[in-house]
């Protein structure tokens, strides 16, 4: 009897061990590097990664593993802050990475000024995707608003991608109304009354278009159309460049004190930093994000037709575009009061 | 007097039993059947070849290893919260039982902020954890902590009915005849609740292995390391590999077949659900 009261503490005591994990050090002198994403930069890391691996074996000798999580880039940023140990961050948003420089204080609060080009070593825009042969004639932002059109975007309350969706189309309407914000909002009001669904993430409203079949034309990232094209049936989609659209800088950053207690502050800085090299930029190319050296883009000017294009800059910055537009009562509230039935 | 069930005209029992066999086949057995043809939608090779991928394997282990945990703990403590709640009179019993109840009535979601919380970086703990380099949030030993919390109810739930429907004599007898305490658990309560036991195993295990909203919110989804297979079946989902996510999502769902196939196999065997008339 006594024995099967010592088995099951010495069961207790092992459980209690296997508890108490040790930090994730590489031994054999490799180390090992953790990058937090958003959700659409998958393919583009996979390869980003085995290139970089390389280069680095062959430059220092050491070997470097991955480890990728991917999410959405607020749940991502809020997953760092609450202590998901990334040696390096490669959010949506600048406004995310800034949510960690400021609650967590992991990364000074310049961070954005440490790299080229705002720290966004890539970029992309929102263009459409529409069905095979473009049934519904749909050439530009103004067709979206068209009797009889329904248009896929997620929503911009909890979708950083909506936002950048939602801006654009802002942008659209103050063009066309001549500067005016009240032309812009009765646009944009006019469009989202034609979103039959409002998915949480891009993703989803990628799935709900292609998989569901459900709308006439998906506003997108440039980098889901294409993909979505590729890995969902090439032929079934065309993708439409509108007149105007926006210019996202998504954003990379070394998170100093994670990277600091692994001791990976070197490769993880030439990890971010081999992003703008031109063995980089091809490969953020290739994977339909549009590169920043001016060769590179030159080689796939095919890919990335030249658009007319506002940054976040023009809207005030992230703090006041979310403010003014997405937080609670802002304008996307007032707006939306559900499908137009 | 009331109206005996028999008493229903023959047409109605048909489309009673009718409208209740095409609600299952619906909503039960079309999905489980969807699963699996999805899994082998480009053939057998693709299903075996994303079983074996390495982030495939490295959450199957994951999932293995947050059950050979998470299981015995919920089972010891079970076996020890009913013993006391059905076998001892105390203070607060009643809500002893109603706290075992909680993780049932709670959102997974909100069990699993309750960790990031307390063990999450801006958290109690999370200071005094990172001064002395414990991973617990967006590590394994998280996962474990929600993974319990969440099947806690499971084995307690199943045999408090039971404890209490033996009621205490045959451990009386067997304290009057000198036994110990721990002897009267080994050949007295034991062997009376064993298949009550093996049934909440069953299903508590079913539900740590399935588990995915209180596991997401504190695993970090860092793949081959924190993903668990649920996690990894929405993962494979939204890379656009469908035969991915189905073949290990089919995984799951034979584990649900097997634990359904066991569990009959037990009321057959034993004639359970007699013994279980108090639940």
């Amino acid at each position: 009897m006594r024995l099967n009261r010592t088995h099951i503490g010495l069961a207790l005591a092992a459980i209690v061990a296997g508890c108490s994990s040790p930090s994730s050090t590489g031994k054999d002198g490799s180390v090992e590097l953790l990058n937090v994403s958003y959700d659409p930069t998958r393919e583009l890391y996979k390869a980003v990664n085995t290139a970089f691996a390389a280069k680095w074996k062959q430059d220092t000798g050491q070997t470097v593993r991955f480890n990728m999580s991917h999410g959405g880039s607020g749940k991502q940023s809020r997953a760092v802050i609450d202590g998901l140990g990334a040696d390096v961050v490669t959010l949506a948003l600048a406004y995310d990475v800034d949510a960690i420089a400021e609650r967590a204080k992991l990364l000074p609060a310049n961070w954005e000024t440490r790299l080229p080009d705002n720290s966004a070593p890539y970029t992309s825009t929102i263009v459409f995707l529409v069905r095979k042969g473009n049934p519904k004639q749909i050439r530009d932002w103004s067709d979206l608003v068209k009797p009889g059109v329904q248009v896929i975007t997620p929503n911009p309350k909890t979708s950083g991608g909506a936002r950048w969706n939602f801006l654009a189309a802002w942008a659209y309407g103050k063009k066309a109304g001549g500067g005016s914000d009240a032309a812009a909002q009765a646009y944009v009001s006019q469009l989202y009354g034609h979103v039959p669904v409002l998915d949480s993430g891009a993703r989803g409203a990628t799935t709900t278009f292609v998989e569901r079949g459900l709308g006439d034309v998906l506003i997108a990232w440039e980098n889901e159309a294409f993909l979505s094209e590729k890995e969902l049936g090439t032929g079934k989609f065309d993708i439409v460049v509108p007149s105007i659209s926006v210019l996202a800088e998504p954003s990379v950053a070394v998170v100093d004190a994670n990277a600091k207690a692994h001791g990976t502050e070197k490769v993880a800085e030439a990890y971010l930093r081999f992003l703008y090299t031109p063995e980089g930029q091809d490969i953020v190319a290739k994977n339909y994000y549009r590169p920043r050296d001016p060769a590179v883009l030159a080689r796939y000017a095919t890919l990335f037709p030249k658009i007319e294009m506002r940054t976040i800059r023009d809207f005030g910055g992230w703090k006041v575009a979310q403010a003014r537009f997405f937080a609670d009562g802002g304008v996307f509230d007032r707006i939306y009061s559900g499908p137009k039935r | 007097m009331t109206r005996a069930a028999s008493s229903e005209s023959p047409v109605a029992r048909r489309i009673l039993i009718g409208v209740g066999l095409l609600f299952l086949a619906l909503f039960l057995a079309l999905p489980l059947v969807v699963v699996f043809v999805q899994a082998f939608a480009k053939g057998w090779p693709m299903f075996v070849d994303a079983i074996g991928q390495p982030d495939a394997r490295a959450a199957i282990r994951l999932t293995l290893l947050v059950a050979a945990i998470s299981v015995p703990l919920n089972c010891v403590f079970g076996v020890v919260a009913s013993w006391a709640i059905t076998k001892f009179d105390f203070r607060g019993k009643s809500l002893l039982i109603s706290l075992i109840d909680l993780p049932f009535s709670v959102s997974p979601v909100v069990a699993g902020l309750i960790f990031v919380l307390m063990f999450g970086a801006q958290g109690w703990f999370g200071p005094w954890l990172i001064a002395h380099n414990w991973k617990v949030i967006f590590a394994v030993p998280g996962i474990v902590l929600a993974t319990v919390f969440v099947t806690f109810p499971f084995v307690a739930r199943e045999i408090i009915p039971l404890m209490a429907e033996q009621g205490r004599d045959d451990e009386e007898a067997a304290v009057s005849l000198g036994a110990s305490g721990w002897q009267t658990f080994w050949h007295v309560t034991l062997p009376n609740i064993r298949w009550g036991l093996l049934y909440g195993v069953l299903l508590c295990n079913a539900r740590a292995m399935g588990e995915f909203g209180a596991v997401s919110v504190v695993s970090g989804h860092i793949r081959g390391l924190t993903n668990t297979m649920p996690l990894h079946v929405e993962i494979l989902y939204n890379e656009y590999d469908f035969v991915g996510a189905f073949a290990v999502a089919s995984l799951l769902a034979s584990l649900a077949l097997v634990t359904l196939v066991l569990k009959s196999l037990l009321e057959w065997r034993f004639g359970y659900h007699q013994a279980r008339s108090a639940h």
